[in-house]
């Protein structure tokens, strides 16, 4: 019999039973919940009068919706309020853990529970949310899920799921100087496109990979989702357990040697069998820039924005050029010409220590460009906030010209009052360049934290990598 | 839920790939709270020519007539044909909502995002994936042909044109079954309490860390 793949070993350990057609009723161990999408999950429980399964597996925490300025006042957008209220209300009378809005461990959820160490090696995890794939950079099965599903999950614990099938993306050797973990992620995203990992679940392996820290593997696993698949993961090493012990709610020191014993066995068997399987090689990535309104289109730095007319599936060909309309950029443009309004650092995809690191090396020293309206950068917590603040990075932020701000969803999704206005061009860390992503006419450009910090320097896109 | 049998409905093209969730619903309407409402915000960036807002009063507001919902001949629209990956992007549960609320029961495309696929399950909302080569069979046809409807029937898992050509389209067993009669899935797996009850307790001393508070 072949061996198992990470994700095999991970789904059989949470299946509570089976149906004939292999539709699973697979057990969750860690629900994390946010304001956005639990509210009407609550309400449908309590119509249909039943109770949550296990509040201990549930950690709540308000990020979208939130201020990133002064919170002392609470929200003024009463509809924002109201929501963030109803989770609060949730959780207060169901007994569930939360850390609320001037909780300083409060954040995007993607990065509080990594940092509690609320998600662990084997656990399966979900969330209200599509960027729970950020979680299976520690051999998790994480995955997000809808409101009716958060319902099932509160009501019974379990999801009823059919499995997926595996791919494995392995990106081998190692990555150049300055090549961060976006840009290997970009790059895989344009290499299998936006539907390309559509019902599969994607584990990333080779040595770039591994080399990445557990902040560098979170950004990869976040977005996985936009190479269409709902789950990435990555196999345990050292990097994991260091990562995760001793952390609040990681294993008890009585538990850790039976944990890490069980968590060393989670990746994949050499004999694994792969339904699909795609190679890059980590040498010849470039600094990547997103072009257009997906995250498959995608650049690299010194090269040009590419022609329709080129493109032979007249499906595609029509689709680059709604975006590149909606862009606002001729076709053949270099990628370095193109003038940014504003800079954004922040998301869950790129907000933590590491990133805000990656970007204050680049600006230390230096100017934000006269022609950007607004430089900001939104920490992804609470916690990393307080630690860049101990290492002196909000200083450097600040004196180049960058707002230093509190930690939230923010401008990833502009659902609070953080966002461009109609026309205005963005350098962003985030995940996503659909239409209106982050204010109604918006046109957002994916970069890693170094090429936004290097952006913001230059007023356009630069290789980061010459600062 | 609803139940979803056979549906002889008007077909609406969406002619472009990756139609993603924050297109069907701008971000300002999820801070919503109810799930009801949203029919009138399907699209909303594309569909109106001014900003919208959370309150959502919509009567007073400017269709964009080049916008493909706003033709007349596409009202009532029961059915929507799209291209690759739709429904990709956030996970929000208002994409589906809102195509339902508008009077849409199905879609019909060659690829969707996962968690949209998932969503539309749970609301009686029915996403079926064929060929690319089929779908654009839909999307010639009815370009030319005022007032073009399909049928779809989901008990016998077909789609057929006006012409009379029927495309067979594949679903889980138990989801096809869950529509069909519009059972709650919650109350489906609550008959398995015990089992996974028992599951719990083996596991908890397995690995008890991961039932730490
Ligand atoms: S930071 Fe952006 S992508 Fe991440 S959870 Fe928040 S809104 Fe979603």
């Amino acid at each position: 019999m072949a061996g198992k793949t990470l994700y095999d070993k991970v789904w059989d350990a949470h299946v509570v039973r089976e149906e004939d057609d292999g539709t699973a009723l697979l057990y969750i161990d860690r629900h994390f919940i946010h304001e956005v999408t639990s509210a009407q999950a609550f309400e449908g429980l309590k119509l249909a009068g039943r109770q949550p399964w296990r509040t201990q597996a549930i950690l709540g925490v308000p990020d979208h919706n939130v201020p990133t300025t002064d919170r002392s006042g609470g929200i003024v957008d009463p509809v924002s309020r109201l929501q963030v209220d109803t989770l609060d209300k949730n959780c207060a009378e169901h007994g569930i853990v939360e850390f609320k809005m001037n909780d300083p461990r409060q954040g995007i959820v993607h990065v509080v529970g990594p940092e509690q160490g609320a998600t662990l090696p084997g656990m399966t995890v979900v969330c209200g949310d599509s960027h729970t794939s950020t979680h299976g950079a520690f051999g998790a099965l994480a995955f997000g899920i809808g409101t009716s599903e958060v319902e099932h999950v509160l009501a019974t614990q379990c999801l009823v799921q059919k499995k997926s099938k595996n791919m494995r993306v392995t990106v081998k050797g190692v990555a150049g100087a300055g090549i961060e973990a976006k840009d290997i992620v970009l790059a895989i995203i344009g290499e299998i496109g936006t539907a390309g990992g559509t019902g599969y679940t994607i584990e990333f392996a080779g040595e770039a990979i591994r080399n990445l820290s557990m902040e560098g593997r979170m950004t990869v696993c976040n977005m996985a989702i936009e190479a269409g698949a709902r789950a990435g993961m990555i196999g345990v090493d050292d990097t994991t357990i260091d990562y995760v012990m001793g952390r609040p709610f990681a294993p008890a020191p009585t538990d850790r040697n039976a944990a890490r014993d069980a968590w060393l066995l989670l990746h994949s068997d050499a004999d694994a069998h792969f339904d699909k399987e795609v190679v890059l090689d980590a040498a010849a990535i470039r600094p990547q820039v997103t072009w257009g309104t997906s995250p498959e289109m995608v650049a690299v730095i010194n090269d040009v924005v590419p022609n329709p007319a080129c493109e032979s599936d007249p499906v595609k060909a029509a689709g680059m050029e709604k975006a590149l309309a909606y862009m606002d950029i001729p076709a053949e443009t270099p990628v370095s010409d193109i003038c940014i309004d504003k800079v954004f650092i922040g998301s869950c995809t790129n907000s933590r220590i590491e990133d805000l690191r990656a970007a204050a090396a680049v600006i230390k020293g230096r100017q934000v460009a006269d022609t950007i309206k607004l430089a900001m950068v939104v920490p992804g917590s609470g916690l990393v906030k307080r630690q860049a603040e101990q290492e002196g990075l909000d200083k450097i932020f600040r004196a180049a010209g960058f707002e230093w701000r509190e930690p939230g969803c923010s401008m990833c999704l502009a659902m609070n009052a953080d966002r461009l206005e109609p026309g205005e061009r963005c350098a962003s860390t985030s995940n996503r360049n659909f239409e209106g992503r982050q204010g109604q006419g918006g046109r957002t450009h994916l970069v890693s934290p170094a090429m936004a910090a290097a952006a913001a320097l230059a007023g356009h896109f630069v290789d980061a990598r010459e600062y | 839920m609803q139940k979803f049998t056979v549906v002889d409905g008007l077909v609406m093209p969406m002619d472009r790939p990756n139609v993603d969730t924050d297109a069907i619903v701008p971000k300002q309407y999820l801070k919503s709270i109810k799930r009801s409402g949203f029919g009138p915000i399907l699209f909303d960036d594309w569909r109106y020519l001014d900003p919208g807002e959370a309150d959502m009063v919509t009567a007073h507001r400017r269709p964009n007539p080049e916008f493909i919902l706003n033709f007349p001949r596409y009202a009532g629209a029961e059915i929507l044909i799209a291209r690759e990956n739709f429904g990709c992007g956030s996970s929000r549960e208002h994409a589906v909502w809102a195509l339902d609320d508008y009077g849409f029961r199905a879609v019909i495309a060659p690829s969707f995002g996962d968690i949209f696929y998932n969503n539309s399950f749970k609301n009686g909302f029915l996403p079926i994936r064929l060929p690319a080569e089929d779908v654009d069979v839909f999307f010639r046809e009815c370009e030319p042909q005022e007032g073009y409807r399909l049928v779809v029937d989901l008990a016998e898992q077909t789609v057929t044109t006006p012409r009379g050509q029927a495309m067979r389209f594949e679903i889980d067993p138990f989801r096809k079954h869950c529509l069909l009669n519009g059972l709650d899935d919650i109350e489906l797996t609550l008959q398995h309490a015990d089992t996974i009850r028992e599951y719990e307790g083996r596991r908890r001393k397995q690995a008890p860390w991961l039932f730490r508070g």
